[in-house]
């Protein structure tokens, strides 16, 4: 099953060897800029380091892919039922029409257009992924700060915590969350949440650490500043960039679960039409020679995760410059 | 350049070589036609600010260059062979056995999850050797770099060893192929003084052994007379002079270099002598459109010739020649008037030290990292504090400071009320008296906040005050470090280095505090921007009468800025005197070793005297005197088991030593 086959991890160590080679120049020109000497206008110069920045996106062809796809889907989600081009819910045809010139994806076993259902099916999934990756980042900020920041008992309580949610299987936390709180969309965007705030704040923790480390927050000390003042004033934006990263990584990931959640039972119900539910629903079917009603809800998912990592992918590598 | 000899026959010639850097699509030119020659057993060293191409020229003898690094003209021999043509498979043989580099910081050049005995085994399997005739060379060339037991060494991960022990190590794996050319960037700078010598040591004597050739990278002018035998000057992407090592330190005819040369602090002087020597302006960016002389903007000399005629290269002893128009005229460079920097010797005094220990505790373990510190600061002084690494320097200033809370029983007093521990219990009075200068002003000013925003919260949080009071005390502060307002709408990484640590410094002085803590606040800085630091260090303490705790290892600078120094070992005082008591004499053994291990631009010094060995764990540390171990004056039943007493010399000058007065050591540090 496709699905188990997780996004791969963000790396892009070949792209960004490039960019510090760059980079290094860029010091060497930053390093002779001297009292009174270089009449260059900074700002200016930042400005157009802006721009670069985004050219530099803009020029990747992995992003504009992913963007690409990421549009498509975004236009389905919104336009849903009034673009489609049958109705994802009504049986208008026989079942299991194999793909042709009037349901291009085939009809599904009830005879509903796979087709619409895919694109409609767009909408739970771009509604529940973003919000449930964004609560799990300003979760996972939050705790990574105060963990990294204060260290201590602050950090081995948390810790001990954080590590219990994430030796916890994602469909037993599925099953946990579900039988206790019922079936709702509600719900699975908070397992999804759930479940990747522990990841986030390790990543945030291991950032705030490096940057507590550093003598401007002696100095801050040094002027009486309290933690808050520290870790949101001093030390959030310079992790920033981990904290963007992470949140287009999850996004991508969120995808993934919710659907991998939706498969099993514990996501959105029939007659929904979300991707995760329809492959659930099809794939024995897939045996007897009816593939397309799981083939293409599972390779919309797909199609989705690798777009937000290409882009996740392409952001990194644009930050790190 | 001349055509009598072959260039073949050197083992590195780097002959009219340009070179630039794609930025944003655009060349910018970096290095500007540099040709030299380095044969085989000879040193040779590049010295220059940063920027000014040194490194790039270093690295371009091997070619490992970034890939925007564009080689637009000229060639690079090694061992007779066009460097600049190779293929990747040619370079890669170059690298096993040809040349090789050793960098900056040994700690990132080994792997640090492999044994060291791995690591360099490595080094001569890549040559063909098998696995048993590796291993036997293995140990050889550790032990070539005088590594007492290898098989130990080779048991070990690199965090276990200590810098200069990584260092070797990577000499070592350098030396594998007995390479004709061995390109040395920086390889004493993140060391100790006494490690540093060592080391050096250890590289003149293998190259005495081994017949290649040294390219020295190195900003420390001491490091390379003491080093090279021959010395090229770059500015700019050029070479404007080259020459014997000696020649060119001691009768230096280029106006960049006796611009470099004058902005240490040599020859014993003083702050109360005179200020020091700053080249003015700064180094044309890379890329840049260079006048016809590159100096020409920052050189006293500089008339109409110097604007309209490229700079002749003109000879001025054998082997020795210069980029300038104006030889006969370099007498006329001025030197900076006569100051006034006050000596503030027996003021009033505002901070006290009484029994102060600090005790880390770490997996179960009691780390003494200060024991028993007393010590006096008066209004407006300079306290120096020298040591090596792990001497206690740092510790003993952020528990001044209230960074880490010193063990019961510390008294720390503050105009003669006694401050609690902590720096959060002191409250806003003491914590606006105290305020500190770090080493490194990339991590000490946050990268994300405007000069201006960092100066302001300063501002606001000490001195309490708001809105237009608080814009003119920043534009007050601005104008006094020299930083234009242009500066304050910046962000630090738009700043050089020294720009930086001139706003770390108005961070500093933004509640004018009584006492600043320095923390090595020159030593990642050029010389010449250093001495400009010097300079507005000193004229700030004449003017506020700030008092500063000055951390460094430069003894010069120390000498320079200091009014007593404070010398420590293993967290204790040695020793404190005045400045001149402690560099004339009589000195403590650990002392007098500090003394003479330092490299100088003057020349070495008449006797010099090595430490063994690196500082001894403090936890538990040495029995009796904790300096026994090291200690070339080591007397056995007594060092060892007895802790020495401090014996006062002269009014206000101790020392912690059994050794009778008399026979403490005199050192004379060349003058």
């Amino acid at each position: 099953m496709s699905m188990n086959v997780p996004p791969p991890e963000p790396s892009s160590a070949a792209a960004t060897v490039e960019v510090a080679a760059e980079e290094a120049a860029f010091e060497e020109l930053g390093e002779e800029v001297d009292a009174g000497a270089a009449p260059i206008d900074m700002r200016a110069e930042r400005r157009q380091a802006r721009r670069e920045r985004r050219k530099l996106l803009l020029r990747r062809p992995g992003f504009l892919v992913g963007a690409l796809i990421l549009l498509i889907w975004i236009v389905c989600a919104i336009g849903g039922e009034r673009i489609t081009p049958y109705s994802p819910f009504d049986p208008e045809f026989p079942p299991f029409r194999p793909p042709n010139t009037t349901n291009w994806f085939g009809t599904d076993q009830l005879g509903r257009d796979v087709l619409s259902r895919v694109m409609a099916g767009a909408r739970d999934v771009l509604i529940a992924a973003p919000i449930a990756a964004v609560i799990s980042v300003v979760a996972g900020t939050l705790l990574g700060l105060l963990m990294g920041y204060y260290r201590g008992w602050v950090d081995e309580t948390l810790s001990r915590i954080v590590e219990a949610l994430l030796s916890i299987p994602v469909f037993v936390m599925g099953i946990l969350i579900v039988t206790s709180l019922g079936l709702s969309r509600i719900t699975l965007i908070g397992t999804v949440a759930v479940l990747f705030t522990p990841i986030v704040t390790r990543t945030v923790r291991a950032a705030v650490i490096a940057e507590a480390q550093l003598d401007y927050v002696v100095s801050a000390k040094l002027r009486g500043e309290s933690g808050l003042f520290v870790m949101t004033q001093e030390i959030l934006p310079n992790v920033s960039g981990p904290i963007i990263v992470e949140l287009t990584v999850r996004v991508g990931y969120a995808v993934f679960t919710i659907a991998t959640l939706s498969f099993l039972g514990f996501g959105l119900q029939r007659p929904s039409p979300d991707w995760g539910l329809q492959v659930a629903d099809t794939y024995e079917f897939i045996q007897s020679g009816y593939w397309w009603p799981a083939i293409f809800p599972a390779l919309a998912i797909a199609s989705l995760v690798f777009a937000t990592t290409l882009v996740a992918d392409s952001i990194e590598a644009v930050l790190a410059a | 350049m001349s055509d009598t000899v072959a260039p073949a026959t050197y083992a590195l010639a780097v002959e009219d070589l340009h070179l630039a850097y794609n930025v944003r699509g655009i060349p910018r030119d970096v290095l500007r036609g540099v040709t030299f020659h380095v044969r085989s057993g000879e040193a040779y060293g590049l010295v220059g600010e940063s920027g000014c191409g040194k490194s790039t020229t270093a690295y371009a003898a091997l070619r490992y260059l970034p890939s925007n690094a564009v080689i637009t003209g000229g060639r690079i021999l090694v061992a007779g062979a066009d460097v600049t043509h190779m293929s990747e498979r040619e370079l890669r043989r170059l690298r096993a056995r040809e040349a090789s580099m050793v960098y900056q910081d040994p700690g990132s050049a080994l792997n640090p999850s492999l044994k060291i005995g791995r690591q360099v085994t490595e080094a001569f399997t890549i040559l063909g050797h098998d696995r048993r005739e590796a291993l036997d060379r293995a140990v050889e060339a550790l032990r070539r770099v005088r590594i007492a037991d290898p098989a130990r060494v080779m048991q070990r991960y690199p965090h276990q060893l200590s810098g200069g022990m990584q260092q070797r190590v990577v000499i070592a794996m350098a030396l594998a192929s007995d390479p004709k050319l061995l390109v040395l960037d920086e390889p004493t700078t993140g060391l100790d003084a006494t490690v540093e010598a060592e080391v050096l040591d250890l590289v003149r004597a293998l190259s005495r052994e081994m017949d290649a050739a040294i390219l020295l990278i190195a900003h420390n002018l001491g490091v390379i007379r003491s080093m090279c035998d021959r010395v090229g000057v770059m500015y700019a992407g050029k070479l404007v002079e080259e020459g014997n090592a000696v020649e060119v330190f001691e009768e230096p005819k280029h106006p960049y270099t006796i611009g470099l040369l004058q902005c240490l602090p040599r020859h014993a002087i003083r702050k109360t002598e005179r200020a020091l020597f700053t080249i003015p302006g700064t180094l044309p960016q890379i890329g840049a459109d260079l006048p016809t002389c590159v100096f020409v903007d920052r050189c006293q000399l500089a008339d109409e010739t110097c604007r309209s005629v490229p700079p002749p290269e003109v000879t001025v002893g054998d082997g020795h020649f210069t980029l300038c128009h104006h030889v006969e005229r370099l007498g006329e460079i001025v030197e900076p008037a006569t100051e006034t920097a006050v000596d503030m010797l027996g003021g009033r005094i505002v901070m006290k030290l009484n029994d102060v220990s600090k005790t880390f505790h770490q997996r179960g373990h009691d780390i003494p990292a200060l024991v028993a510190i007393d010590l006096e600061l008066s209004d407006g002084e300079t306290l120096g504090l020298v040591g090596e690494s792990g001497s206690g320097k740092t510790t003993l200033a952020k528990t001044m400071l209230g960074i880490y809370e010193p063990d019961a029983g510390s008294e720390i007093s503050l105009d003669d009320q006694p401050l609690p521990g902590k720096a959060s219990a002191r409250g806003v009075d003491a914590m606006r008296a105290m305020q500190m200068v770090f080493q490194n002003p990339d991590s000490a000013l946050n990268r994300t906040w405007s000069v201006r925003r960092i100066l302001r919260r300063s501002v606001h949080k000490l001195t309490g005050v708001k809105g237009e009071a608080a814009e003119d005390r920043i534009n007050a502060l601005a104008a006094a470090l020299r930083l234009s307002p242009r500066h304050l709408d910046m962000r630090p990484r738009q700043l050089s280095g020294g720009l930086k640590q001139r706003v770390a410094i108005a961070r500093a002085f933004a509640g004018d505090p009584r006492i600043v803590v320095c923390d090595e606040p020159t030593s990642a800085l050029d010389v010449s921007v250093q001495a400009a630091i010097l300079n507005l260090l000193s004229d700030l303490q004449t003017t506020e009468s700030t008092s500063y705790l000055f951390i460094s290892h430069d003894l010069g600078v120390v000498r320079y800025l200091a009014d007593r120094i404070v010398v420590m070992y293993l967290g204790r005082v040695q020793e404190v005197g005045t400045t001149e008591q402690i560099f004339d004499g009589p000195h403590h053994p650990y002392t007098e070793a500090l003394l003479s291990a330092v490299p100088s631009v003057d020349g070495e010094p008449s006797r010099r005297i090595r430490l063994s060995g690196e500082i001894p764990s403090p936890a538990p540390p040495p029995a009796g005197c904790v300096f026994h171990t090291r200690c070339h004056r080591f007397m056995k039943g007594t060092c060892d088991v007895v802790d020495p007493p401090v014996v006062e010399l002269e009014v206000g000058h101790r020392i912690r030593c059994h050794l009778p007065v008399a026979e403490l050591g005199r050192t004379h540090v060349a003058e």
